[in-house]
């Protein structure tokens, strides 16, 4: 599985929102994430991709390409 | 008031308040993870206790006032009983002395333990609490934190900090299901009041309108009003358990 594939599971899980609805230029804001959900999202990433996502990095992941950009970037 | 099927940890069970409300869970049907940090007879007894009267119980060792210890707790309750739904922060310490002498050592030590022990712990349980969109955090603060107490200025500072924290976690869990409350306990019987001198025993007395003090069970039976679904619509609150010493 690619990371945008993976990045897409966990979003699909943690906000339990349709996996159509996720797509690159997604934002969380569009999918009626609150702050706690991208705090647990940016856990959850964290684990599956072995990272540590600082604070100041996290509050630019406005997209779920931005996430999949970040991880790829990162890993 | 039923909590079958619930899982509950109380730190510092072994002893005092804790030991109260551990047995009072049991009772209530929850499964409960007895924590203490020295009092390891004692914590055996209470476990011992609970399973002769048909409850589940399990032991473990941690000093919550390190971040390690609180994790590895946490996850001993998580392999043991998968989930965690109530969360007692209990344990406390004293280190009385008129501010004038008090060290940073006994600053530090109760700060650590009484508030910095309760963050700690809150923030292990979070992750599976938030998942599950269920859980109970209660805080034991102390009627010190609302009135202060001379010779416990780091006590009361920390009882305080405890009762901010409460209302802080209450807040940023709402939106999850998961509530957060705090007790504010009187005088009540318990090894850490026992050691005081016996006139300021009478003294406190004095000040108690309902003319007696306090037995842990008094506490114990508040934690399980306010864990069960009769507290269901209740956050952020501090109820004080005092006999009206706070009025």
């Amino acid at each position: 599985m690619g990371v945008f594939e993976k990045v897409k599971a966990i979003v699909v899980e943690q906000l339990g929102v349709d996996e159509n609805e996720v797509t690159l230029e997604t934002s969380f804001e569009s999918l009626n994430a609150d702050s706690l959900d991208i705090v647990e999202l940016v856990m959850a990433l964290e684990e599956e991709f072995d990272l540590d996502i600082p604070d100041d990095e996290a509050e630019k992941l406005r997209t779920i390409g931005n996430a999949v950009n970040y991880i790829k970037g990162n890993q | 008031m039923s909590l079958n099927g619930k899982v509950a940890l109380v730190t510092g069970a072994a002893r005092g308040l804790g030991r109260a409300i551990a047995l009072q869970l049991a009772a209530a049907g929850a499964q409960v993870m007895v924590n203490y940090a020295g009092s390891e007879d004692k914590a055996k007894e209470v476990v011992r206790l609970i399973q002769e009267r048909g409850g589940e119980a399990e032991l473990c060792q941690a000093d919550i006032s390190q971040a390690a210890d609180v994790e590895r707790l946490v996850k001993t309750v998580m392999n043991k009983y998968e989930k965690i739904d109530i969360l007692i922060n209990n344990a406390g310490i004293t280190r009385d002395r008129l501010l004038l002498r008090m060290t940073e050592e006994d600053w530090d030590a109760v700060l650590s333990t009484n508030l910095k022990g309760v963050f700690l712990c809150t923030k292990a349980v979070s992750k599976s609490m938030l998942k599950q969109r269920s859980g109970v955090i209660i805080n034991i603060s102390s009627i010190v934190g609302i009135k202060g107490n001379a010779g416990q200025a780091n006590y009361a500072a920390a009882k305080a900090g405890v009762i901010g924290l409460t209302k802080a976690t209450a807040k940023e869990f709402a939106s999850r299901g998961v509530r957060v409350n705090a007790i504010a306990p009187g005088y009540i019987a318990t090894d850490m009041t026992d050691i005081l001198p016996a006139e300021m025993k009478n003294e406190i007395l004095k000040e108690i309108p309902l003319g007696k003090i306090g037995v842990p069970e008094d506490v114990a039976q508040a934690v399980l009003f306010l864990v069960s679904p009769a507290g269901a619509y209740i956050t952020g609150q501090t109820l004080s358990i005092d006999g009206g010493m706070s009025i």
